[in-house]
């Protein structure tokens, strides 16, 4: 049953694959944002996840431990990125890029002389006879752990925006500081820590992407995901939910293009691997054009630094 | 009648870098009693009552609550020992709804189904109807205010400070409030009320302190003061009211009509079949709770936001498609509400302020090169005419107090010879003797012959430098009248009465 040479089954089980580094570092960009904070370092972030949890991995033996270690070295880097808009106030754009660059650098210079190796490899659920059963089996039940945990942590950062009074708290905090100030909430220290849980994320999702995607580490080995991430949170209108479809739509587009490359697609390949790219910039050209901001449901203190005056 | 004293304060003093922010400030409030903490903007009172919410920590002096040392380290302490605070820029959040608004003001908010029901039960024991699904955006001013004090209320406090609670709402609004204040002091809930406004204070409050320059410099029984008297202890000298000459009104400068946009700003007001003129010599004031569509009309009439060009007619042609540089061209100059940031670039000297307003009118560019001196000498000319106190022209607009950049902007506007004036809030957070001047400008611009839109939530204001009268309410503006005659009521029913508020004290009745 392929379709151009393309098998949907196989194109749906890889894209589930395909939209985990995405998903992970959307959804902590997701409550970044949410407690009023634009980073744009996520690119940055992951890469350097990606090489911590790949030393880590191929030094331990342990992938498991290997993601640990890719959330602890996004999340250090994030906290350069905290101390410089949180402490002392730096512009969060410019910090953000800059962040990014440093990055991409950093992880460079720690990767030499880990290329060409094989990291351990990361466990498939066992699903026992489901994965068997035609279509679904494939799709659903023979995936590593990592896509069950990413699709958890949606519902997981859903749940807690959404009902618990931790979530209320990062709410208020990017809809307004001042007022947020004014109840006796410590506005830049509850970003502080979103910060940090959202380098943590996008560490996770680098390690997936030198862990499991590639899985071996090459210079520059996460190819612009982190942007692709941050025009998912703004596709999303920063709903958890929708983090989840978007990085499969997303994801979809980077395995189909990957797809019809192989079954050897009259369309240049230049073009295909353009597309996600494109889309990203379309999308986001679209959703933050003038009016529709505040539909969008944007926080409203989002990108603004916090300085308690007085 | 002696009551039991709630909360005592000795000697406070607090001081921020150049400004000694309170100094040595004694009082104390009973337990039930409704104090008044009177002062003009810049007295202090802020300071004080955010030293007594736990915000900011005094640098000397002490307070006792209920016989105890009280020294909040931060708010919530504040919370838990019974002291809450109703702000005076609400501190609400506009994309939450009303019961997690109130939620995030509590240290134990219960589960939200069950403050749901609980918001209800104590908004009408009140009389202030409140639906907890409601988005706090979507709210007008005096609803929002009904979810800060039902946020305060559902703690139980002890003592309730309200910071200017009735400068954003109608006189209607303001009765119902003050129903509400009284039958809290009836239940011995003490009550911090702060304001400048000397017959609510008499209306309401059974004792004062006045404040002057963070020192209190005399207390007194409002009932049995006059407000002349506590003014001027407020002041501090004697206020002269600005004087009106009669000028014979000429042709129409400004016609508006059938005006409607939709608001550019988020959770904004869009304006609906706006239609006024305004005369030369005339001063139209414009009424209106906040939120009503002000900030929409003063954008419509500079040219921000651009209508069908007939829509708004300056001096006979049409300029509602025209940018705020051609309609400054064609005459008309505006004065936005923001000084910081909308009216004024903070960070840039007062001379190039003085530019980026002036440069058109008064000629200040040549071939695109900046004459610096001519621009220097209109920035002194206008520090020299309106009394604008700073340490020369050179200075960053943000390094001025509000009183004097206001003064400075409004001077800006008003010495371009313009033929039409528009002018939003242009005394908001300014002391009293800089508002009288500025007021002054204004009359002495439209006895030379300018067309003056006056947009005001301050209704003494109004009244008193205003010719016609009109009122904006969700966009749509009354019919203008002359104000001669009109009583606060009439005012009252034309801002909308009290949006449906009345029918609960009814109820109770």
């Amino acid at each position: 049953m392929d379709i151009g040479g393309i098998n949907p089954v196989i194109l749906v089980a890889s894209l589930m694959v395909a939209a985990v580094p995405i998903m992970l570092a959307a959804l902590g960009e997701l409550v970044v944002e949410k407690s009023g904070v634009l980073n744009l370092g996520v690119e940055g972030m992951m890469i350097v996840g990606a090489i911590c949890g790949f030393m880590a991995a191929v030094g331990t033996g342990s992938p498991v431990l290997g993601f640990l270690a890719g959330a602890v070295g996004g999340a250090a880097l994030s906290l350069i990125f905290a101390f410089l808009t949180q402490v002392v106030l730096a512009n969060q754009v410019a910090t953000g890029l800059a962040l990014t660059m440093f990055g991409l650098g950093l992880s460079s210079l720690m990767g030499q002389g880990y290329n060409g190796i094989k990291p351990p490899l990361t466990g498939k659920v066992p699903f026992g006879p489901l994965s068997d059963i035609p279509v679904v089996g494939p799709i659903l039940f023979n995936h590593d752990w990592m896509v069950y945990a990413s699709i958890a942590l949606v519902a997981a950062v859903w749940w807690v925006l959404r009902s618990t009074r931790l979530g209320l708290i990062v709410r208020a905090v990017g809809e307004s500081h001042d007022a947020a100030h004014a109840l006796g909430y410590k506005v830049n220290r509850i970003r502080l820590a979103c910060i940090a849980f959202g380098g943590a994320m996008a560490g996770l999702g680098g390690a997936y992407v030198s862990l499991v995607r590639v899985p071996q580490w090459v210079d520059g080995i996460t190819a612009g995901a982190g942007w692709i991430a941050l025009a998912i949170v703004v596709f999303a209108s920063w709903r958890p939910w929708r983090v989840l479809i978007g990085a499969y739509l997303f994801g979809g587009i980077t395995v189909l293009q990957l797809n019809l490359q192989a079954a050897g697609s009259a369309i240049p390949v230049e073009y295909l691997s353009m597309s996600p790219y494109l889309v990203t910039i379309i999308v986001l050209v679209i959703m933050s054009s003038g009016k529709g901001r505040a539909s969008l449901n944007a926080p409203a203190a989002l990108g603004q630094n916090f300085h308690a005056a007085r | 009648m002696t009551r039991e004293t709630l909360l005592d304060i000795r000697g406070i003093s607090k001081s921020y870098p150049g400004v000694k922010a309170n100094e040595d400030v004694s009082f104390s409030i009973g337990v039930g009693e409704v104090h008044a903490l009177l002062g003009e903007n810049g007295a202090g009172k802020s300071t004080l009552v955010k030293m007594i919410y736990g915000l900011v920590k005094p640098d000397e002096g002490t307070m006792q609550l209920r016989g105890g040392a009280y020294a909040p380290a931060e708010p919530s302490e504040a919370r838990n020992l019974g002291v809450a605070m109703v702000f005076q820029h609400f501190s609400l959040f506009e994309a939450l709804n009303v019961a997690e608004n109130v939620a995030l003001g509590m240290e134990n908010p219960p589960p939200m189904r069950e403050l749901a029901a609980r918001i209800r039960a104590v908004s009408e024991e009140y009389g202030l109807p409140l639906d907890p699904s409601r988005m706090v955006g979507d709210l007008s001013a005096g609803e929002r205010q009904r979810v800060e004090i039902i946020r305060c209320l559902l703690q139980d406090p002890k003592l309730l400070i309200m910071d200017e609670p009735t400068s954003v709402l109608t006189p209607q609004e303001v009765e119902i409030l003050f129903r509400t204040l009284r039958q809290l002091s009836a239940e011995g809930t003490a009550i911090l009320y702060i304001s400048h406004k000397l017959e609510e204070i008499r209306a309401l409050c059974d004792g004062a302190t006045i404040l002057r320059r963070g020192k209190v410099v005399g207390t007194c029984v409002p009932r049995e003061t006059t407000a002349r008297e506590m003014a001027e202890l407020m002041v501090g000298a004697t206020l002269t009211p600005p004087e009106r000459r009669a000028t014979a009104k000429g042709e129409i400068v400004l016609g508006v009509t059938d005006l409607s946009a939709a608001s550019p700003i988020p959770f904004g007001t869009s304006l609906k079949n706006i239609g006024f003129t305004v005369a030369r010599g005339e001063v139209l004031g414009i009424a209106g709770v906040a939120g009503n569509g002000q900030d929409e009309l003063l954008l419509a009439l500079s040219g921000e936001l651009r209508t069908g060009a007939d829509r708004i007619r300056i001096n006979g042609h049409a300029a509602g498609d025209l940018g705020p540089s051609e309609r400054r061209k064609a005459g008309l100059v505006a004065a936005p509400e923001d000084r910081y940031g909308h009216a004024a670039a903070p960070d840039m000297s007062l001379v190039e302020n003085a530019l980026l307003t002036g440069a058109i009118r008064r000629k200040l560019t040549r071939n695109g090169f900046i004459d610096w001196a001519a621009t220097r000498s209109f920035a002194d000319e206008i520090i020299e005419t309106y009394d604008v106190r700073t340490p020369g022209n050179h200075v960053a607009a943000r390094a001025l107090s509000g009183g004097n950049l206001q003064k400075f902007l409004i001077g800006r506007e008003l010495d371009q010879s313009p033929q039409v004036i528009v002018i939003n809030q242009p005394t908001w957070g300014v002391d009293a003797a800089a508002a009288a001047a500025i007021r002054q400008a204004i009359l002495n611009r439209a006895a030379e012959g300018a067309g003056v839109v006056v947009i005001s939530q301050d209704l003494d204001e109004l009244l008193e430098i205003a010719d016609m009268f009109a009122v904006l309410n969700e966009g749509r503006l009354t019919k203008p009248r002359t104000v001669e005659g009109l009583t606060i009521d009439e005012i009252g029913l034309m801002m909308g009465g009290a949006h449906g508020m009345e029918v609960a004290h009814h109820a109770e009745a």
